[in-house]
C-alpha cells in the first residue's frame, strides 16, 4: 500500500519542540508511530523532550539523525527563518503548521525553496497523515483509517469532518493533506492532485476548497487534462459576504472573483461533483468508484477482446 | 487591515510621492479652518473604508469656505454604505488633465507582487478589467530581486508619451514598490494618478491595505487603526483572539476552524436558516474564548438560537464544554442553544454539560437542522 509525501521511512525533526504546541504534538506524532528523530530549539541542545533528543540547530540535528522532513511549530515572527534553516540543512519536505506568517515573506521563501528543490506544505495548515504509517502535523490520528482515498484540503477542522465522514462510511485514506488557508502556500491543489494521480494505492480523491483566489478553478482544469482518477469536491463559503476575511487570510472574496459559486461551477463543468454537506462526500465517492469500476470492466473486456482478435490473427498467420 | 486615504497619503508623502496638500478634520469648523489656511477651492472627502465614495456622495468640490462648511456638515456623520463618516480630508482641488491607475497587489497565482497600470483611471479598476481588459497592463515582479528601473519605465510608457511624465511616473512606481514591502502591504493603489496642465504627475487618491500577519512588526501602521471605523463586535472579537464577522441572520454560530465555520454557515443557509455571524474560536481554545464568543453573539438582538459546532482535534471538547458552562452561569442566555461536540475528549464534555438544559446534535447536519427549528424557522430542504 502506497501513500504520498510521508510513510514509514519519513524521519522527522520538530522545530520548536520545547514550545507548548511543539512538545505536545511531538509526543502525539510519536505515539501515532511517526519516526520523530529529534527536535530543535536554539539554546536547548542536549536536553530531551518526551524522550526525543533536542538540538541547537537544524544543521546539527540533520547531521546527527539523517532526517529528511521537518515540522515547524515556532511563533509566526520566526517561522520563515525556521523554513530557511531547514532548507539549508538539507531537509526535503518542510511542513509549516504556524499560523500568521506574513504573506510577503512567503513570496521570497517560495522562490528560494523552488530553486533548491525543497517541498513546503503550509503555512497555516494541519499537516499530513498517511494512516497507520506516519503523521506530520496536528491531525487527530484516531479519525483516519487506511484505505484508497486521497484527501487534499485548504482547511483544518473541515478536513477532519470530511475524513471522519469517509472513515465512518468505510472509506479509508492513502494520505490526507491540509495545504493551508493562507494566500501564499508552498504546495497547492495541483501539486497534490498530480501526486495522487501517480500514487498506485489512491483510487479517488476528495478536494476541499474554499472561497478566495482561483486555485480550485486551476485544479479543475488540471483534473480535466491530466487526471484519470475520479475527484469529488467540497467548497466552503457559499454564503460569505464579499470583502470580508473569513478567518483564513486566503478566504476573502474581493472584486467579484473567488466566490464559491464560480468554483462549484468550474468543478461541475469538468465532471467533479460538489457535495453540499461534508457528510455527502462518501456517497459521491462511492458513486464515482462504481462508475470507474464499470468503465474499467468494460475496458478490460475490450482489451481481452482485442487480444483475442490479435491472437486469432497471429494464429491465422501461423496457419499460413 | 485597512487605513484611511489621509493616512496612506502621509505614507506616500514621506516616501516622496507627490500628493495634493491636505489635512483631516473631524468637525465642520475644523474643515473651514483648514480650507481657509489653504486659501483656494478644496475637495471635501469622506474617510471611510469603502470603495466608490464619490458615487455615494462622499466626495464633494467646495468653491468657497461656505461650501466647505455645508459639505463637511453634510458628510461628517453621514452613512456611507453602512459605515459612519467620522473624518473628512480637506485637500486642494487639482486641475486634472489625465487620469490613470497604478496599483500593486499580492498575487497568489504568480506568487509575486503584481504591478497593474492602466491609462483608464478614475473609475473602478474591476470595471476596467471587465469592460476593457486590453487597457490594463500587468507585471509580476521577482520578489527576490525587486522592481528594476527599466521595468518601471516600461510600465510608465503605457500611461504617457511625454518622457518627462514617464520619468515622474516611473519614479512613483519605484517608490510605491518600496512602500509595498516596507509596510507589509497586500495592496497599494493610486486611483487616479493624475497629470496637471503644468506637467506634474500627482497621486490624487491613495489606498493601502496591510497584511494582518505583518502587523506584529508594523507598530506605526497598527497605531493608525481607526477603531471607530470598524464594527465594535469585530474589534472585541479580535481582542479576544477570535475571528468574527457579523451577518444579518438570526442563528448565532460558534465553530472551531475557519473552513468548518464557513461550511456550517453554508449548511444553515442550505437548510433554510439564516446565520447571524461567522465565528471561529480557533485552534487550542481555552474556556475564556467560548465565553467571549457567547457574549458577542448574545448582544445581537436578532439572534433566536445558538449553534455550537466543535470538531475536536487540538481543540479539546471538555475545554469548550467548560466555557459553555461558564458562559451559561455568567450570561444566563435566554435563547436556546444546541451543541455538537465531536472528537478529542467528547465523553468528558458530555459529562460536564449534563447539568445544563442544552440540546445536543449528533452530526453536522443534525445540529444545523435543530438550530433552525429552535430559531422557529422552517427547514426547506
Amino acid at each position: 500500500m502506497m501513500s504520498i509525501l510521508i510513510d514509514k521511512k519519513t524521519k522527522v525533526i520538530v522545530q520548536g519542540i520545547t514550545g507548548r504546541d511543539g512538545s505536545f504534538h511531538a509526543d502525539q506524532m510519536k505515539k501515532y508511530g511517526t519516526n520523530v528523530v529529534g527536535g530543535v530549539t536554539p539554546g536547548k541542545g542536549g536536553t530531551k523532550v518526551n524522550g526525543i533528543p533536542v538540538f541547537n540547530s537544524m544543521a546539527e540535528a540533520v547531521k546527527a539523525t539523517k532526517a529528511n522532513t521537518s515540522v515547524i511549530y515556532v511563533p509566526p515572527a520566526f517561522a520563515i527563518d525556521a523554513v530557511y534553516e531547514a532548507a539549508d540543512a538539507g531537509i526535503k519536505l518542510i511542513v509549516c503548521i504556524t499560523e500568521g506568517v506574513p504573506a510577503n515573506d512567503m513570496l521570497k521563501a517560495y522562490d528560494y525553496l523552488k530553486n533548491k528543490g525543497v517541498r513546503m506544505v503550509g503555512p497555516n495548515c494541519p499537516g499530513l497523515i498517511s494512516p497507520d504509517k506516519s503523521k506530520v502535523g496536528i491531525m487527530p490520528g484516531n479519525i483516519c483509517k487506511k484505505g484508497p482515498i486521497g484527501v487534499v484540503s485548504r482547511s483544518g477542522t473541515l478536513t477532519y469532518e470530511a475524513i471522519w465522514a469517509l472513515t465512518c462510511a468505510g472509506l479509508g485514506q492513502t494520505t490526507c493533506i491540509g495545504i493551508g488557508g493562507d494566500q501564499i502556500i508552498g504546495t497547492n491543489f495541483i501539486d497534490v492532485l498530480q501526486m495522487f494521480e501517480n500514487d498506485k494505492a489512491t483510487r479517488a480523491v476528495v478536494m476541499i476548497g474554499e472561497i478566495g483566489g482561483s486555485d480550485e478553478e486551476e485544479a479543475a482544469k488540471f483534473v480535466k487534462k491530466k487526471m484519470s482518477k475520479p475527484v469529488v469536491g467540497f467548497i466552503a463559503g457559499r454564503m460569505a459576504p464579499p470583502g470580508k476575511r473569513m478567518g483564513h487570510a486566503g478566504a476573502i472574496i474581493s472584486g467579484g472573483s473567488g466566490t464559491a459559486k464560480e468554483k462549484v461551477e468550474a468543478l461541475n463543468a469538468v465532471g467533479i461533483p460538489v457535495a453540499t454537506s461534508p457528510t455527502e462526500i462518501p456517497a459521491l465517492i462511492k458513486e464515482k468508484l462504481e462508475k470507474a469500476k464499470t468503465a474499467g470492466a468494460k475496458k478490460t473486456t475490450a482489451n481481452v477482446a482485442t487480444k483475442k482478435a490479435a491472437a486469432r490473427k497471429s494464429g491465422a498467420k501461423r496457419k499460413k | 487591515m485597512k487605513i484611511h486615504e489621509y493616512q496612506a497619503k502621509e505614507i506616500f508623502a514621506a516616501a516622496g510621492i507627490p500628493v495634493p496638500q491636505g489635512k483631516v478634520a473631524t468637525t465642520p469648523a475644523e474643515a473651514v479652518e483648514i480650507a481657509e489656511e489653504m486659501g483656494r477651492p478644496v475637495m471635501v472627502k469622506a474617510q471611510v473604508h469603502v470603495g466608490g465614495r464619490g458615487k455615494a456622495g462622499g466626495i464633494q468640490y467646495a468653491e468657497n469656505l461656505e461650501a466647505v462648511r455645508v459639505w463637511s456638515q453634510k458628510i461628517l456623520g453621514m452613512d456611507l454604505k453602512g459605515l459612519k463618516v467620522n473624518h473628512v480630508l480637506i485637500t486642494e482641488a487639482a486641475d486634472i488633465l489625465t487620469e490613470c491607475y497604478v496599483g500593486i497587489i499580492i498575487d497568489r497565482a504568480s506568487k509575486a507582487p503584481v504591478i497593474m497600470v492602466s491609462p483608464a483611471g478614475g473609475i473602478d479598476i474591476e470595471e476596467v478589467a471587465a469592460k476593457t481588459p486590453e487597457k490594463i497592463f500587468k507585471l509580476a515582479v521577482d520578489p527576490t530581486i525587486g522592481l528594476k528601473a527599466y521595468q518601471a519605465r516600461d510600465l510608465a510608457t503605457k500611461l504617457y508619451k511625454d518622457i518627462k511624465l514617464v520619468r515622474q511616473a516611473a519614479d512613483i512606481l519605484m517608490k510605491l514598490y518600496d512602500i509595498y514591502w516596507k509596510i507589509d502591504a497586500s495592496l497599494v493603489e493610486i486611483n487616479p494618478l493624475i497629470t496637471t496642465p503644468d506637467g506634474k504627475v500627482i497621486a490624487l487618491d491613495a489606498k493601502i491595505n496591510i497584511d494582518d500577519n505583518g502587523l506584529f512588526r508594523q507598530k506605526a501602521i497598527e497605531a493608525m487603526r481607526d477603531l471607530e471605523a470598524e464594527d465594535p463586535a469585530e474589534v472585541e472579537a479580535r481582542d479576544g483572539d477570535l475571528s468574527f464577522v457579523k451577518l444579518s441572520g438570526n442563528i448565532g454560530c460558534i465553530v472551531n476552524g475557519a473552513g468548518l465555520a464557513m461550511a456550517t454557515m453554508d449548511l444553515v443557509k442550505h437548510y433554510g436558516g439564516d446565520p447571524a455571524n461567522f465565528l471561529d474560536i480557533g485552534g487550542s481554545s481555552n474556556p475564556q474564548k467560548v465565553l467571549t464568543a457567547m457574549r458577542i453573539i448574545l448582544r445581537d438582538q436578532n439572534v433566536r438560537s445558538i449553534l455550537i459546532n466543535i470538531f475536536g482535534g487540538i481543540t479539546r471538547c471538555d475545554d469548550v464544554a467548560n466555557g459553555i458552562v461558564m458562559a451559561y452561569e455568567e450570561l444566563k442566555p435566554e435563547v436556546p442553544i444546541v451543541v455538537r461536540l465531536t472528537g478529542t475528549n467528547e465523553d468528558k464534555a458530555r459529562k460536564i454539560l449534563k447539568s445544563t438544559d442544552l440540546k445536543f446534535g449528533d452530526t453536522l447536519d443534525d445540529v444545523v437542522k435543530k438550530a433552525i427549528k429552535l430559531a422557529d424557522a422552517e427547514i426547506t430542504v
